[in-house]
């Protein structure tokens, strides 16, 4: 468990911009100011390598590259595999969850999620806030 | 396979009735069993007859299924309806998103304002704000829900393009049902519902129609 605080900067990613400003709007109510966006997992993972963030939290289906495959290629690089990384998804299949788990995700949240939720997710990744 | 195994057995009792009849002349049941073996082969052609009148009754069948999709325009199916769903559709996306966007800015300003609420009303303002925020994501679950059937949908226009390729030019030429100029919903009422942006006319349209008709 890595702990963040407040400052710490994360990268949230979904090609809906409603969702980025739900889960913006929700960190901001959690107190979590330091919020970056992408619509993609290709466009994340350039950010990621140019910024040192301290949480991912990602959308799974999205073009071109899904939140699985950024996921992957996180776990895959020195630099970044011990970043967490929640994914939120509609997905909900436990084929799904399965696959995010053994790619190495965090924490998993299925859509539509609420704050507690959040919360409790974030909290168990990172730690107390 | 069964006609062989029949004549075959017809020919054994022929030659156990040529080898032991009894007060029968042999040469006569002989003849009369080669004339029984005649019709017999006769009614062969019969049964090829029958496989003729089958195929024949197919080809029929095929002939109405052609008229019959003829007349449900698959053509028009893929040209017209498939598209239109699919706009209909996506119009429901862009509606949803603006809408939620409008919401979005008015609860957002809702939020700021709570810095200069009283200290027992801010939270249950920003209670209610949260809650406002997690049902906005009916967007995206609907959104992603369309999508879905938009991807259906092009399935079914492409299985349709296949049908149409598989009959040729043949079925677009077939006499099909005719089609009005303008025609009404299948309730028959003058209602259309919503229309897509690029169809529709604003205020100001029907406002200038109004004042053309006063």
């Amino acid at each position: 468990m890595s702990a963040i605080d407040m400052k710490t900067p994360i990268l949230i990613v979904d090609d809906y911009k409603t969702m980025l400003r739900i889960i913006r709007n929700l960190l901001k109510q959690l107190g979590f100011d330091n919020v970056d966006e992408a619509t993609d997992g290709s466009t994340a993972l350039q950010k990621l390598r140019e910024k040192a963030y301290g949480l991912v939290i990602s959308d799974w289906n999205m073009e071109p590259m899904t939140g699985l495959e950024l996921l992957k290629e996180v776990r895959a690089d020195t630099q970044l595999k011990e970043l967490p990384f929640i994914m939120i998804t509609a997905e909900s299949k436990s084929e799904n969850v399965v696959a995010a788990k053994q790619a190495g995700v965090s924490n998993y949240i299925v859509k539509p999620f609420n704050a507690d939720t959040l919360k409790t997710k974030l909290t168990a990744v990172v730690g107390d806030f | 396979m069964s006609a062989r195994f029949d004549e075959r057995d017809i020919g054994k009792r022929v030659e156990a009735i040529a080898k032991g009849g009894d007060g029968v002349e042999p040469e006569q049941i002989l003849e009369v069993v080669k004339s029984v073996m005649a019709s017999i082969d006769g009614d062969l052609s019969t049964v090829n007859l029958k496989f003729y009148a089958e195929i024949e009754s197919l080809a029929k069948f095929i002939e109405n299924l052609k008229l019959e999709l003829a007349a449900v325009r698959p053509d028009e199916i893929n040209d017209e309806h498939l598209p239109a769903a699919a706009d209909e559709l996506e119009a429901i996306v862009g509606a949803t998103e603006q809408a939620t966007n409008t919401i979005f800015e008015a609860v957002e300003a809702i939020e700021e304002l709570t810095a200069k609420m009283n200290k027992k009303v801010a939270p249950q303002v920003s209670d209610a704000v949260t809650r406002v925020y997690e049902a906005c994501g009916f967007q995206d679950i609907t959104g992603q829900r369309i999508t879905k059937v938009v991807t259906a949908l092009k399935h079914i226009e492409t299985k349709v393009e296949a049908l149409l390729e598989a009959f040729g030019e043949e079925i677009r030429q077939l006499p099909g049902q005719e089609r009005p100029d303008n025609p009404e919903p299948p309730d028959g009422s003058e209602m259309h519902g919503p229309q897509l942006e690029r169809d529709a006319n604003n205020q100001d349209d029907i406002d200038a129609i109004l004042a053309s008709l006063d």
